[in-house]
């Protein structure tokens, strides 16, 4: 007998997104998909979608049958399974039968975070990955005289900063 | 229905031996570091443990599904974690040693780090592309643990004369366990010789001189060579893994097969 998964956090986040998009009976291009994945929101920094994050790592058709590669931020992520499961909901929503794979080469590098993501991290005070951490300044007053917390944050992804300036304490999305 | 397994032994081949050696070791420091949890000194500190846990247990996941994948025998992630017992774990000893103070986790930390990364960049260029793509993830994350564990040894070497004194012991406490890792076996250096399995031999020399020079800098001795204790990667623990054992398996075998 299958249970009914009561708790099953896709319908807690209750995500409408996917549902603009309607390809039932006919066939979406490679194109049509990127655009749906990328309303797709990442669970832990929703203002940036999965193909900003970089993890959507490619969409293809193989006789009919879509196919989603994914790859893990980090190999400890718990998010993954969680992020897979709303890839296939926001595709199936839209008509679209896709089978997900996650993939381990080559590995997730935060330089794979869209231009496009990064402004949007910004604007929601997670300074994002930086070259060199001697340009980090406050995301809130731009004051460069910031001090760490935490080498680690509240995701496996995120270091803990504070403000000297403004007192403001923000994440630091890590440079992999 | 399909039956359920009450145990797994050590019956692998000598590639999954190999693999199996390399996720246990993120299993059980893994499950170590997470003994932290509502213990560690500050929060950061806490966050930053398990965060160093989650990462170790990806690591070890991502094994895991590999060794599986190679010989469905071994049923699941869950099933091989859950249902093996202390012999048929593989992981080095130095893994499962006790958490003791925060020095001690710290000291035992660092020294792992320190072998665990210089073998998986080694790794990263294994013949077997799976094993090359799983090091070369996992690396980005262990250099990280490697930085933050150093950077621990060095301020409680270099602090205060109680903080010094705690972390000399602590060296010298967890130095019988480090020549294990250097130590290979005939199976190792079969699958050396196909260009698999990691070198040891060059590994120990870039440890030794990197963990040298760490040790000058917070101001602590390196311990003289004494009695090495060995063992884990044959199977054959100390006593701290099988009380770790019992309690991480315990609601799985008394409910096996159960999921949430």
């Amino acid at each position: 007998m299958k249970h009914i998964d009561l708790f099953n956090p896709v319908s807690l986040i209750g995500t409408d997104r996917g549902r603009e998009f309607d390809y039932h009976g006919c066939t979406p291009s490679v194109d049509e998909v990127w655009q749906l994945l990328d309303l797709v929101p990442d669970p832990e920094i929703p203002v940036i979608s999965v193909v900003d994050l970089g993890i959507v790592r490619d969409v293809r058709l193989n006789n009919d049958s879509w196919q989603v590669d994914i790859t893990p931020t980090y190999s400890g992520c718990p998010a993954t399974d969680f992020i897979a499961s709303e890839i296939e909901q926001a595709l199936t929503r839209a008509g679209i039968d896709a089978k997900i794979k996650t993939v381990l080469a080559p590995a997730w590098s935060s330089t794979w975070i869209s231009t496009k993501g990064r402004q949007a991290m910004l604007a929601s005070n997670i300074v994002p990955p930086l070259h060199d951490l001697d340009t980090l300044s406050c995301p809130n007053c731009g004051s460069a005289q910031v001090k760490q917390q935490n080498q680690f944050g509240s995701t496996a992804c995120k270091a803990l900063y504070t403000c000297q300036s403004c007192l403001e304490p923000f994440d630091y999305f890590k440079t992999i | 229905m399909t039956q359920l397994l009450t145990s797994i032994n050590n019956d692998h081949d000598a590639l999954n031996t190999y693999i199996l050696r390399m996720a246990d070791n993120g299993l059980i420091l893994g499950q170590r570091l997470c003994e932290w949890c509502a213990n560690a000194p500050v929060l950061e500190e806490e966050t930053a443990l398990m965060n160093t846990s989650l990462d170790l247990f990806g690591q070890a996941r991502n094994w895991l599904n590999y060794a599986v994948d190679r010989d469905q025998r071994l049923q699941d992630c869950d099933a091989i974690t859950m249902l093996r017992d202390e012999r048929s774990y593989l992981n080095l000893l130095i893994c499962e040693q006790d958490n003791g103070h925060f020095a001690d986790t710290m000291a035992r930390h660092y020294l792992f780090d320190v072998w665990h990364r210089l073998t998986l960049e080694e790794l990263c260029h294994s013949h077997d592309e799976t094993i090359a793509a799983i090091a070369a993830k996992s690396v980005l994350e262990v250099r990280y643990h490697e930085q933050r564990s150093r950077n621990w040894v060095l301020r409680l070497g270099d602090g205060t004369q109680l903080s010094h004194e705690r972390m000399q012991t602590a060296i010298n406490n967890i130095w019988p366990y480090v020549a294990e890792m250097f130590d290979q076996d005939q199976l190792e250096m079969e699958l050396m010789a196909q260009g698999i399995a990691a070198d040891q031999t060059i590994i120990a020399k870039q440890w030794h001189d990197l963990v040298a020079q760490t040790l000058i800098e917070a101001t602590l001795q390196t311990p003289p060579e004494s009695y090495n204790q060995m063992g884990g990667k044959q199977g054959l623990h100390t006593e701290s893994l099988g009380i770790m054992l019992a309690e991480m398996q315990s609601l799985y075998r008394a409910h096996p097969g159960a999921t949430w």
